[in-house]
């Protein structure tokens, strides 16, 4: 379904420009990382990707007929939206929308819990879970049904060292096979380990969209944007 | 002040020996308020998800006509059914008045807004937390509505009981439509009513006791609800 070609999409909500006008074709396998200080449209950014956000002007085009596409995404909310449902049953939910048969949806959510560390909490109501346990059961809600297509908005915002590392490897894992993962993030180390790809956002406009070798290359300062420049060195930038 | 004491005591007399009459005014009131309640029920919460799903275009409309529906005094609820069921009525022809039917209709037209108002209010803040996680899951507007009703459930059951206190205790219009005919149409409401005019205060106190007990038990199930709401329990 890839590349998905975005042509002069612009979001604007009650007068306000939150993003765009931007020009942009993302292709298909790794990881692209959306970096920006806050408020510079991230989160607009990837709802409207993803298309649970409407864009004002212009246009996005995948590959594949609309629907297809949809049905071949998964998006990782900034704060976790948990079903009032129970581990296993937060797992299950996207396995039986698309019809597979219960004991193979079970099976599948039995493995995927373990990998993330709470087989023994299958029966937990998934609100009662601590954040991180939530992250990752968002994470991996949204990966259990093989998606082409991942967003994630800040998935290890709230996390420690240890949780931020498994819902790395976990990434990594996707990524690995084959899975295209837009995410964004604030953490700068994070984008150096994980991105393929840096897009950074500014005011809602594409300051920069570079690979990600070029970006965060210390002899290659020169080619680079000021602003870009800045916050990689931390500089608070409004 | 004697009259009274004696009454109470035959009233719980006629209790403990489950008087054959007030057996038969309890179960028959039972039956025409369940039967209303889950008519009213499965009128009222699909369509509570829907209004909270859905943004058509009358919707804020038919809230608002809902929420006025909700102030309807029984007795105007009662009237207009007996207009639409009498002999010269619109559906006069299905001879329903003075019958179990008829006050099961009045009843369900007086509770269903009321539940609808319960549950559309939970339904749609489910909704909003919902909201972003289920269209980015692609789910069709059935999988909406379902996934609403099957984790609001305990907030549904609460709309459902609150039904079920405003219908048990309903007696204007059931009165008009059913007319508080012995051995057919009697409730507990009415008896009282009938019986208090009469000065039998012994019938009337313990049909009041029944009607005091229904009354707890349904704050005792709602108050459940709520607590295994909290601790997470189904
Ligand atoms: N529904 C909305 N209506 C009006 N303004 C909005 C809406 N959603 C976002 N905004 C504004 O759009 C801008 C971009 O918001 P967005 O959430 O995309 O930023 P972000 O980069 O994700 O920020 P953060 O790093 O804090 O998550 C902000 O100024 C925000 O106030
Ligand atoms: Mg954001």
């Amino acid at each position: 379904m890839f590349p998905v070609v975005m042509q002069d999409l612009t979001v604007v909500v009650r007068g306000k420009t939150l993003l765009g006008p931007l020009d942009l074709t993302l292709e298909a396998g790794g990881i692209t990382v959306v970096m920006g200080p806050n408020g510079a449209g991230k989160t607009t950014f990837l709802k409207t990707c993803h298309g649970v956000m409407r864009h004002s002007r212009g246009s996005i085009n995948w590959q594949v007929p609309v629907d297809q596409a949809a049905q071949a995404q998964s998006f990782v909310f900034q704060s976790p939206i948990m079903l009032r449902r129970s581990v296993l049953e937060n797992l299950t939910y996207p396995l039986r929308l698309q019809g597979m048969a219960k004991h193979k949806a079970i099976e599948l959510a039995e493995t995927w819990a373990k990998r993330i560390g709470l087989a023994q909490h299958l029966t937990t109501p998934a609100p009662r879970l601590s954040g991180g346990e939530q992250q990752k059961l968002a994470l991996a809600r949204a990966l259990i049904t093989k998606p082409q297509c991942l967003f994630l908005d800040e998935p290890t915002a709230s996390l420690d060292g240890s949780a931020t590392k498994e819902i790395e490897a976990l990434l990594q894992e996707a990524a690995a096979n084959g899975t295209t993962l837009i995410m964004s993030t604030h953490n700068v180390g994070q984008a150096k380990r994980l991105g393929d790809h840096v897009l950074f956002l500014h005011q809602g406009k594409p300051i920069l969209y570079a690979p990600a070798s070029q970006v965060f290359d210390e002899s290659n300062k020169g080619g680079q944007n000021e602003l870009v420049q800045r916050f990689l060195q931390g500089d608070i930038i409004e | 002040m004697t009259d009274i004491w004696d009454g109470l005591a035959q009233a719980f007399w006629l209790l403990v020996q489950l008087d054959p009459t007030l057996i038969e005014i309890s179960a028959r009131s039972l039956t025409v308020t369940l039967t209303a309640l889950v008519v009213a029920s499965l009128i009222a919460m699909p369509l509570a998800a829907i209004l909270a799903v859905r943004r058509f275009k009358f919707r804020r409309v038919i809230i608002s006509v809902i929420n006025s529906l909700m102030g309807l005094p029984p007795v105007v609820v009662g009237l207009f059914v007996y207009i639409l069921l009498s002999r010269s009525g619109p559906l006069g022809g299905l001879g329903l008045l003075y019958t179990i039917d008829a006050m099961i209709i009045a009843q369900v037209v007086i509770i269903t807004p009321l539940i609808i108002s319960i549950a559309h209010q939970s339904m749609r803040d489910l909704w909003s937390e919902y909201h972003d996680l289920l269209i980015s899951m692609n789910t069709t507007t059935t999988q909406r509505i379902l996934t609403l009703l099957w984790d609001g459930r305990r907030a549904l059951i609460t709309a459902a009981l609150a039904g079920f206190g405003r219908a048990i205790g309903e007696v204007g219009a059931i009165m008009i439509v059913g007319g508080n005919i012995e051995n057919a149409t009697r409730v507990l409401t009415t008896a009282i009513a009938l019986e208090t005019s009469k000065g039998d205060f012994a019938l009337a106190l313990a049909l009041g006791f029944v009607l005091i007990l229904l009354a707890v038990a349904v704050n005792f199930a709602t108050h459940w609800v709520g607590r295994t709401e909290r601790e997470g329990k189904w």
